[in-house]
């Protein structure tokens, strides 16, 4: 399991980087959300990757068969920031695009 | 943890985050309220984070979240660092609102919401004790941002926005990476829990650990824009308006104070004691030296003002790294005075350019954008000329000049000076010989462009009309730059306060005791 996730990191971070260096703005946000995917994973697995153990602690449990819970929570908070910001510069791609007449990054096409 | 005087730590974060939600609730309309609003806000955070730095003159104030004990709550921590800074964010914010206030407000839409939430931000991130706490805060002020940047709209400040946008992003990923890895090797992200830990001898995770603070550095540095993860600055800085770059000059500070704030207490003494100490030193010397042939190369004094702003971060960082405690209160001292004169500098370069070209003040600034048709009857505070505005301009000019440039008589110069005669009450190694070359070099470097910038802007006839200056951008400046000279004719006192900072700084243990109680081992 550990290799599946870690292979699924790298190929989610390996993408968003290729992704980030591209020149048409809608791939930079393709690869920011990919690579917010990949650093989510991150958070999780930070938490040690455990079958069957769930993050509720109840009266009597046994710590060892418990997951911890504060990583989870941790990628809900990460979670929602990026998906806010992911939105946000969106809008302000959109903002760009309208303005300049061009989705690229520079704001022009190259050679024009 | 009863009395209402306990509460104050919590008001720099709440009042600006309530007052800002009232904005929201207001019609666009009504701009004079809600000026007045903001305003009474911003002084009020003045006035607490007076107190709290009054308060926390002896010992730091702990103020705990729901009363849940740290390390399972959060908590905020008012010491003196954190208090200096939140005094600074006040000043700065004060003047820049001021400013805003004139005109600069009418630009677009919800800048007092934007404004105030980015306040928010910055106290939050000098407060809070948690790490991920501390990324919550980073990401409100970071979007507060985007949406100041992008105040007053027009072309050159979109394509600027998107790159901020998309590099500050990344670096939010960075932050993360760096806590996640914290907290899957440490399992806390208390600060004070995390230097208690350190404390003791080195586990097998050691390493991960390091590296996690090494990429959480990364997201820091990008923040304070150091060499070479800050080219994303000068392009950004330049084309936010006036008021906005004003009140970023703080937000590249926050990195500063992060990084300084961490590796005193993580690295400061225990089993990873000194940890990118080497790093800090040569990223800062390179951050001022590209800062200042940024400066030399300026054509316009809004790009001046932000290399500026990048010699200040890097000064700081370089005396951090050299490992000096006198040195590192001389740098506080300058931080403080650099911050205002870099925030007063992007004021006049506004005043300035408004009177280079007459056609673009008016056409530029609010153009292509929202403009309330109900607003117009309003006077307009710029028309109204005072008597000898370029000589007020020109005065002003001056003191950024020698401000920046750490020039005597000014608070800049006895900063700089409090840092070399610190490093020279120790060993002058070649290391400090480089660091004092490297910044001697840069007061030069700095003081160069801004003098051929003056001469432009003040001698140099043109066509046009001379720049005017009304009351309220005139009162932003003026406070601005009587804070610059109070530094200065107190600056023995000041020097005082940042060298009890630095003796509390470096007793890590002292903060942990704070934090944790004293029955902690």
């Amino acid at each position: 399991m550990e290799i599946v996730l870690s292979l699924g990191i790298g190929l989610f971070a390996a993408s968003g980087v290729w992704l980030l260096l591209r020149p048409r703005t809608f791939q930079v946000v393709l690869g920011l959300s990919l690579l917010t995917y990949a650093v989510n994973l991150f958070i999780f697995a930070m938490g040690r990757l455990r079958v069957g153990a769930p993050p509720v602690l109840e009266a009597g449990a046994d710590a060892a068969r418990i997951a911890d819970p504060v990583p989870q929570a941790l990628v809900l908070t990460a979670l929602v920031i990026s998906f806010a910001l992911t939105a946000l510069f969106l809008v302000v791609l959109l903002a760009a695009r309208g303005i300049t007449g061009s989705d690229h990054v520079d704001g022009r096409e190259p050679g024009a | 943890m009863s009395a209402a005087s306990d509460h104050l730590a919590v008001l720099p974060i709440v009042l600006p985050i309530a007052a800002s939600g009232l904005m929201l609730l207001l019609d666009e309309r009504r701009s004079r309220l809600k000026a007045a609003i903001s305003l009474a806000t911003t002084t009020a955070l003045l006035a607490t984070a007076l107190a709290l730095a009054w308060g926390a003159m002896d010992a730091p104030q702990v103020y705990r979240l729901g009363n849940w004990v740290a390390p399972y709550g959060i908590v905020l921590v008012v010491d003196r660092l954190s208090a200096m800074m939140l005094v600074l964010t006040g000043v700065l914010g004060l003047a820049a609102l001021v400013f805003a206030v004139a005109r600069w407000d009418r630009a677009g839409p919800r800048f007092h919401a934007l404004f105030l939430l980015l306040l928010m931000g910055v106290n939050g991130a000098f407060l809070t004790g948690d790490l991920f706490n501390l990324f919550v805060f980073f990401e409100v002020m970071l979007a507060a941002s985007y949406g100041l940047v992008l105040h007053g709209s027009g072309e050159a400040r979109i394509r600027a926005g998107l790159t901020y946008i998309a590099v500050n992003l990344i670096a939010s990923l960075f932050f993360l990476v760096g806590v996640s890895l914290i907290y899957g090797t440490m399992g806390t992200l208390n600060m004070a829990d995390l230097a208690r830990r350190l404390s003791g001898p080195a586990g097998p995770e050691a390493g991960l650990f390091e590296a996690g603070c090494a990429v959480l550095g990364i997201a820091f540095l990008i923040k304070c824009s150091a060499w070479p993860l800050g080219f994303w600055l000068a392009p950004t800085y330049a084309a936010a308006s006036a008021p906005a770059a004003a009140i970023l000059a703080i937000l590249s500070k926050v990195g500063v104070y992060v990084v300084a704030r961490l590796s005193l207490l993580l690295f400061g003494t225990g089993a990873s004691a000194g940890f990118g100490q080497g790093w800090l030193l040569a990223g800062g010397l390179a951050t001022v030296a590209y800062g200042t042939i940024g400066i030399l190369a300026a054509r316009d004094l809004t790009r001046a003002a932000a290399y500026a702003v990048m010699i200040s971060s890097g000064t700081v960082l370089a005396a951090l790294g050299t490992g000096s405690r006198p040195a590192l209160s001389g740098a506080l001292f300058y931080l403080v005075g650099s911050t205002l004169a870099a925030g007063a500098l992007f004021l006049l370069a506004e005043i300035l350019q408004r009177g280079r070209d007459p056609a673009a003040a008016s056409l530029a600034v609010f153009a292509d954008e929202y403009r309330d048709p109900f607003d117009d009857e309003g006077a307009s505070e710029t028309g109204r000329a005072i008597p000898a505005a370029v000589a007020i301009v020109g005065g002003g000019f001056l003191l950024c000049t020698l401000m920046l440039a750490g020039l005597p008589p000014l608070a800049g110069f006895v900063g700089k000076l409090a840092m070399f005669s610190g490093l020279a009450a120790g060993a002058m190694t070649p290391v400090a010989w480089g660091f004092v070359l490297v910044l001697t070099l840069s007061s030069l470097g700095t003081l160069m462009p801004l003098v051929r910038l003056g001469i432009q802007g003040f001698w140099v006839p043109h066509e046009g009309p001379d720049p005017v200056i009304g009351r309220l951008e005139f009162t932003a400046l003026a406070g601005l730059l009587a804070v610059c000279l109070g530094l200065t004719l107190w600056g023995g006192a000041g020097l005082a306060y940042t060298d009890r900072t630095v003796a509390w700084l470096a007793q890590p243990d002292a903060y942990v005791r704070a934090v944790l109680g004293g029955g902690a081992p």
